[in-house]
């Protein structure tokens, strides 16, 4: 899986968003600098599937041994699918992150909340300043 | 405009950290590594290796004077009169009301030469600045007592070498066999390094992590150096740098309370289940002891109705975390003071205060962890003892 076609959230979340049924799917996980810094991951609550959801929202909560962290959905829609077997496969956010990592996916319903995600580059400054 | 900025204290060993891949926090306004790698694998290397950490941040006190024991004695919940010469007591410092302002340890050490001795007050970071006050407004109320307080914190450095390899390996940089020495026993010592230099130190056999381990005292100037080479010489062994992450979980696992989560100015050792650091007396059935609070504890040696320290254990991933609602038939009765998913047992461990009738080990409690509401059970404690 490329990075380059992925869009990220200040809040480090990713999205792909690829063509379904003439709309938008976002599928969407957490990025690999948020794995790199929650560390000693423990548990994965996935956002619930019909679930509406706004950008922005909270949606799903990852805990590491320190602390707990929301999830935050980047664009608005429907949750269509979530991926079942990550609260048991944790290791796949250090594995895999932008691939078998993946948490959710939503059936867009604004494609303007896209403009508001950085692109990889973009993304990759941001954590620059983050990490300093 | 003007730039608000804090400027965070740093320990000897600061740019070590920095450098190593340390993640820097800010701790009771010091900078402190929280992790280097993972806290899980720190941990775990405590508990089945060494790991190393930096405690320069805690207090160091130093007190001279033949009134410097008396004066000890009459702040602190524990006896200091009959402490001997090498000896280390876990005590705390209470106000007027009984409150706890701290936790401390206090050392009785004889001068390296033999000629005299000092007592030491190790104390938290958050609350050194308070307890210097504290000793110089009681050490004003009567000058003529012969005791005078050093604040050493910064001028002295302190590593903790903790797991089942870490006095082996301690022992190979002090004049002194760690090993022979009893727990909670301080000794003076010559710390010696490769490059030649010979320190004038602590050594004792103390720690925060529930493993046997020991603490070293040492110039400031020459932290670094130490710390490098006990990494050098302990890293076949698995000696491994561990942040605060790592020493939170474990001093958890062995119920050790910590200042600002367990312990505070509103609860009393009796709450706390401190009891064992309260002496009221000199001796069983001997005359009474005196100390800020001693005569609010008196009184409340049996009262049964405060909320009590205990532990909680639960299942899955979810851990209770401080501040979360304990609730006992659908009603709240107390509160989670510190949480963690515990490396060692695999699963969510909390201490927490609750009311008595919750406080039984083996109830079954709800832990509300952000609405949701998580089933947990109250436990022995500690979680964790070490077998060795």
């Amino acid at each position: 899986m490329s990075v380059e076609d992925l869009l990220f959230a200040k809040t480090h979340e990713w999205v792909r968003v690829s063509e379904a049924d003439g709309g938008k799917l976002a599928t969407l996980g957490i990025s690999a600098f948020a794995v790199e810094a929650l560390t000693d991951l423990v548990f994965l609550e996935l956002p619930e599937v019909g679930r509406q959801v706004s950008a922005g929202d909270s949606f799903g909560e990852i805990e590491s041994v320190k602390a707990v962290s929301d999830i935050y959905s980047p664009v608005s829609g429907e949750v269509v699918e979530v991926n079942d077997e990550l609260p048991n496969k944790l290791e796949l956010f250090n594995d895999d992150p932008y691939g078998a990592g993946w948490i959710a996916k939503i059936r867009m319903t604004d494609e303007a909340d896209l403009a508001a995600l950085l692109s990889p580059a973009d993304y990759e400054k941001l954590c620059a300043e983050e990490a300093m | 405009m003007v730039a608000m900025s804090t400027v965070m204290r740093e320990t000897p060993l600061h740019e070590w950290h920095a450098a190593n891949g340390g993640r820097m926090v800010d701790f009771a306004g010091w900078s402190m590594p929280v992790q280097y790698t993972s806290i899980v694998d720190e941990h775990h290397a405590t508990r089945r290796q060494a790991g190393l950490f930096d405690i320069s941040h805690m207090g160091r006190l130093r007190f001279d004077g033949s009134g410097a024991g008396p004066l000890l004695d009459s702040l602190l919940t524990r006896r200091v009169d009959n402490l001997k010469v090498g000896q280390v007591r876990y005590s705390l410092m209470t106000n007027e009301s009984g409150g706890i302002l701290d936790d401390v340890l206090v050392y009785r050490v004889a001068e390296r030469d033999g000629a005299g001795e000092h007592h030491l007050l190790v104390v938290n970071a958050s609350n050194r600045e308070k307890i210097v006050a504290w000793i110089e407004q009681h050490l004003a109320a009567d000058t003529t007592v012969d005791a005078k307080m050093t604040d050493l914190t910064f001028d002295w450095a302190m590593i903790a070498v903790q797991g089942p390899v870490a006095v082996e390996l301690a022992g190979e940089f002090v004049d002194v066999d760690p090993a022979a020495m009893k727990y909670y026993t301080v000794t003076p010592t010559i710390v010696g390094l490769e490059s030649g230099a010979k320190l004038d130190a602590l050594v004792s056999r103390t720690g925060y992590t529930g493993e046997d381990g020991v603490e070293l005292i040492v110039p400031s100037e020459w932290a670094a150096e130490l710390w490098q080479e006990l990494l050098d010489r302990g890293a076949s062994r698995g000696a491994t740098p561990v942040g605060l992450g790592a020493r939170d979980t474990l001093r958890l696992e062995a119920a050790m309370p910590l200042y600002g989560h367990e312990l505070d100015e509103a609860i009393s050792p009796q709450q706390a289940g401190l009891d064992f650091a309260v002496n009221l007396t000199r001796g069983r059935g001997g005359p009474p002891r005196d100390f800020p609070g001693a005569d609010v504890m008196r009184g409340l040696v049996d009262d049964a109705t405060l909320p009590r320290r205990v532990g909680l254990v639960a299942d899955g991933g979810r851990a209770p975390r401080e501040h979360c609602p304990v609730l006992f038939d659908g009603k709240v009765v107390g509160e989670v003071t510190s949480g963690t998913h515990s490396p060692t047992l695999g699963h969510p461990i909390a201490m927490a205060y609750v009311a008595p009738q919750a406080a039984a080990v083996g109830t079954d409690v709800v832990v509300d962890v952000r609405g949701r509401q998580l089933p947990a059970r109250v436990a022995e404690l500690p979680f964790y003892t070490r077998e060795h």
